[in-house]
């Protein structure tokens, strides 16, 4: 019997297309996402099913790390002078001597985590150089810590304009911790703010997830 | 779309009488590379970059010298304690904690959602019908349970162990199962104690 001849079709296949998919996929995400900013200090957040935007308004920032340390960042949205008075209330209430050059670098600081006697030292560093500082968190204590004196000099600072309090709290950091972020704000009258979190869907089955399909 | 024809791949050209024809080329590139290099620049772009954007979760506390008339005006019948203690535990007791601890309950964060839904529908079930409530009615657009759960209050007690994690989980609790009075407050030494020993017995 004759031997049939299997013709034979080549096995490369054309990778032309992968290469258009692969940079479409890229172009999508180059578009639709933005770069997480670089924080100094990594704070997981927990989920939550609130759906309510950060805004971008005058606010006060307390990070809670996970080994439970406090950090405190103020954003003023308009004019970045009101820092530089923080820091001047900061000085001349806890009597620390900032210079004018000292005031105007927290202008460029994102976070502070050192107690007020090491903050003339910090600030005299260059931002640059202050990423490699290892800072310990602000030391608290059942009363509120000398969080209580930030908060006060950025309510002082930001005079009149109504000013967002904002807590970004890691997973495993403990109870006391926030609690003694609370105190600290309840020092200065403060009794609403807002608790950062992962967005997280309702749900299903709850009454939140037949409310929010109801509205829909 | 994107391919490098090569026509033929004709290369070669005559150099001259007595030289060898140059050997045929192949032009054709090989695109295996360029995937590798395009996946891993999205792989880059995935883990450097975010999409969904940290939301905020609303707190208001009381102010401290109005705590404790409010938690005694709450009815005993619809009072919910919940305790939070470490390694993600949660206990809770409804009414006063009785000195026995017999009605001292534990549970997970998966349990206390039930729990919460129960107790929620106990309210409903057994609030006595007052004069306000065709008001309320007509403020949360018909909504009938906006009236009948007002004696629902759940009352959070996290110990020095428990976690952020789970003070923020119980509050999601509360927006999830939309019980509208709740507080945060501390936990008593006597309820650390019941915690202790039932810890402490695991």
């Amino acid at each position: 019997m004759p031997s049939v001849k299997i013709p034979r079709k080549s096995t490369d296949v054309d990778m032309t297309p992968f290469v258009d998919v692969a940079f479409l996929i890229l172009t999508f995400f180059i578009m639709a996402t933005k770069f997480k900013p670089p924080e100094p200090v990594e704070v997981t957040t927990p989920k939550s099913v609130s759906t309510k935007e950060l805004e971008d308004r005058n606010a006060v920032l307390i990070t809670i790390d996970k080994d439970s340390k406090v950090y405190f960042t103020a954003n003023a949205q308009k004019d970045l002078n009101v820092l530089s008075e923080l820091a001047g209330y900061v000085s001349s209430t806890r009597t620390l001597g900032l210079t004018d050059a000292e005031k105007q670098n927290y202008k460029k600081t994102p976070l502070v985590g050192v107690p007020f006697s090491q903050l003339k030292q910090f600030l005299d560093l260059p931002p640059e150089k202050q990423k490699e500082v290892k800072q310990d968190g602000i030391p608290m204590d059942t009363t509120g810590g000398e969080l209580t004196y930030w908060i006060q000099a950025a309510q002082s600072a930001f005079k009149g304009s109504q000013l967002w309090y904002m807590i970004k709290g890691d997973n495993n950091s403990k109870y006391p911790a926030f609690k003694m972020v609370i105190e600290a704000l309840k020092k200065n009258d403060v009794y609403k703010y807002n608790l950062i979190t992962a967005p997280e869907d309702a749900p299903p089955g709850t009454e939140l997830y037949k409310e929010r399909r109801k509205i829909s | 779309m994107a391919s490098i024809d090569t026509g033929g791949g004709d290369s070669g050209h005559k150099k001259g009488p007595g030289v060898k024809k140059a050997k045929k080329l192949s032009t054709r590139v090989d695109m295996t590379p360029m995937v590798d290099l395009g996946f891993l620049l999205i792989t880059f772009f995935i883990f450097t970059t975010t999409m969904s954007s940290p939301k905020a979760l609303n707190l208001n506390m009381p102010k401290d010298t109005n705590k404790e008339e409010e938690l005694n005006k709450a009815k005993e019948s619809g009072a919910l304690t919940i305790l939070l203690g470490k390694d993600n535990h949660v206990y809770y007791y409804e009414g006063q904690l009785l000195p026995d601890g017999s009605n001292f309950k534990s549970t997970n964060f998966l349990g206390i959602r039930d729990e919460i839904i129960n107790k929620r529908n106990e309210v409903i079930k057994n609030h006595v019908h007052d004069a306000n409530c065709p008001k309320i009615w007509a403020e949360n657009k018909g909504d009938k349970n906006s009236c009948l759960d007002r004696d629902l209050v759940v009352v959070i007690k996290p110990d020095q162990d428990a976690t952020y994690k789970n003070t923020v989980d119980i509050l999601d609790e509360m927006t999830i199962n939309n019980v509208k009075r709740y507080a945060m407050v501390d936990i008593t030494p006597q309820e650390y104690e019941v915690v202790q020993a039932t810890e402490g017995g695991k």
